[in-house]
């Protein structure tokens, strides 16, 4: 059904809008103000127009951090994506069972990041861990605090062990919300159980799979907190991603305007990309309420 | 294909199934395992034995969280800030959701959009510029600080959420209840809200539960009156960087309070994360 047109739906709204615009507009109208000046300490700024932009474009250390970045986020969406479908279609259907399920699988997901850092940590560690000393017993070499691949090999099945779950979950509400007589119709066309996937349980997941796959990237590429506790960036600088490195710029050097500069790309270059999932996104929501 | 077979084939893939769940819920788990059973050793068992199960079962680990208020209060100051942030976004999300789902108006999608971009901003971005804010307005190291800085993400899902949920409410019921004589403001909290009641508690269980993981901006807008025992692990890792049973234990009792809020939404959890859209 149309909504109806009601000016007086702002209204309604303008709580929000004053709430955000004083956590969102304010401070990042700070983070243009900075991006464009420079400061000796204290508050005296002059203006340097686009000079930090023009500074960054040309920084190896940024384009390196964007790299990793980049690299990441593929990784960890053409891991979690399958894996969390194949979860889902493996997840018990009702009963008590299920509720167990969904409750242990979402559990991760409610662990503070540091403390998934941490967890991983103890988990790790040649010394103390038991994934460390299980691998080290077998004869593999294995030590993500020295070696940069063994880092990004933790980060990852970090990552893959602490948000698969939001992806079968999404999925799962996809599968369950598919009417029996498709997979009756299936059965009577003697549909194979790829076909039963390909042309019934895919198509009608792709919905959540877009919400899956926009928070997944969203957050993968703004990951903080769990590699800082985990490796700090390292080794050297093997597991610094955007968000480490702006940190270290912002908070640790005080580097205000390239922090600032740096900032404002990190942003657009997300909301660019997620701009692009929201529209696909929204035109298959439209292309369901017609069918 | 004939009976038997078809049997055969679909006996096989109970048990693939069964499999894979299996494996992936121990993959889960073990880690949580590991950091349960060190909060229950000794630092020297730790460091020295290898053991699968504590040898000298203790309760120390715990002991020191509880009777040090130095630790403890970092708890209670993540759940006031939580708490705040919680019923703060739905304050503010319910009527928003409700104009999103209900009416066209100049500027609407535009608006849902420019909500997401919120969620979308990486919170490092924002770490400095909230510093100063919160600063000028001498309202750093306070909770409210905390909870509002929060809002910057929970708003734009609760409003996601609650617009996903109340899509599914057929219109002709608002109708019925503005013909039978509800104004609007009675309608929306006699009718309306215990109506979406699931839909509301799986959005305050987002916003607790995104609000209770965050780090960065909590422990950036503190130092001592609200800092939140995230923050606290941290310190205390850098300082003494030793005290792996302590650590353990602080980090089980993180775990807890997520685990008891699932379990209360454990039957509306899928649809929640699917921002109410299936």
């Amino acid at each position: 059904m149309e909504k109806t047109v009601n000016q007086r739906a702002w209204l309604l709204v303008i709580p929000v809008l004053i709430l955000v615009a004083f956590s969102s507009i304010i401070p990042m109208m700070t983070v243009v103000n900075y991006s464009f000046q420079d400061t000796f300490g204290g508050n005296d700024f002059f203006w340097v127009g686009l000079e930090w932009y023009r500074e960054l474009l040309h920084s190896e250390r940024l384009w390196d951090a964007f790299g990793r970045q980049l690299l990441f986020s593929f990784i960890i969406l053409a891991i979690e994506i399958p894996l969390g479908i194949l979860v889902a279609l493996s997840m018990p259907k009702k009963g008590i069972s299920a509720s167990i399920c969904l409750v242990l699988m979402s559990l991760p997901l409610l662990i503070p990041y540091n403390v998934v850092g941490t967890i991983w940590q103890v988990f790790g560690r040649a010394d103390i861990g038991l994934l460390g000393r299980v691998l080290s017993d077998l004869g593999i070499s294995y030590n993500y605090s020295q070696n940069a691949f063994d880092a990004w090999v933790t980060v990852i099945a970090m990552d893959v062990w602490h948000w698969t779950s939001l992806v079968a979950l999404l999925s799962y509400a996809g599968l369950r919300s598919i009417p029996n007589a498709y997979y009756q119709a299936a059965m009577i066309d003697q549909a194979s159980r790829w076909n039963v996937f390909r042309y019934i349980e895919l198509p009608k997941m792709r919905g959540v799979l877009m919400i899956a796959i926009l928070l997944r990237f969203m957050d993968s590429f703004m990951i903080y907190t769990e590699p800082f506790v985990l490796t700090g960036g390292g080794p050297g600088n093997a597991t610094t991603f955007l968000s480490i490195d702006l940190v270290k710029m912002a908070l640790g050097q005080f580097d205000l305007g390239p922090a600032a500069a740096f900032s404002l790309m990190y942003f657009l270059v997300i909301l660019l990309i997620s701009y692009v999932f929201y529209t696909v996104m929204i035109s298959i929501d439209k292309s369901e309420a017609q069918q | 294909m004939n009976d038997a077979a078809l049997k055969k084939k679909s006996r096989f893939k109970f048990r693939l199934s069964t499999v894979v769940i299996t494996a992936y819920l121990l993959f889960l788990l073990i880690p949580i395992y590991w950091l349960v059973i060190m909060s229950f050793k000794s630092n020297s068992e730790i460091l020295g034995a290898f053991t699968l199960f504590p040898e000298n079962f203790t309760f120390k680990n715990y002991q020191t969280i509880l009777t040090d208020a130095s630790w403890y209060m970092g708890y209670v100051n993540s759940f006031i800030y939580v708490s705040l942030n919680t019923v703060i976004s739905l304050t503010v999300a319910l009527p928003a959701a409700y104009a999103f789902s209900r009416y066209r108006f100049f500027g609407d999608n535009h608006l849902f959009f420019w909500l997401l971009t919120n969620r979308m901003a990486p919170p490092a971005v924002f770490a400095l510029p909230f510093f100063q804010l919160y600063s000028s307005v001498s309202l750093f190291d306070t909770h409210i600080a905390v909870a509002l800085a929060h809002c910057l993400f929970n708003v734009p899902l609760a409003v996601w959420i609650l617009e996903g949920f109340m899509r599914g409410v057929p219109r002709e019921i608002d109708e019925t209840a503005f013909i039978d004589g509800y104004g609007f403001t009675r309608f929306f909290t006699k009718i309306f809200i215990p109506m979406i009641a699931p839909g509301i508690g799986v959005t305050a269980f987002f916003c607790f539960m995104f609000s209770w993981v965050e780090l960065l901006l909590s422990r950036t807008l503190t130092s001592v009156d609200a800092k939140p025992i995230t923050a606290i692990m941290t310190r205390t890792v850098s300082a003494s960087g030793l005290d792996w049973g302590v650590l353990a234990a602080a980090g089980v009792l993180t775990i807890i309070p997520g685990a008891i809020v699932i379990y209360f939404v454990r039957n509306h959890i899928a649809k929640g994360f699917a921002l109410g859209r299936v």
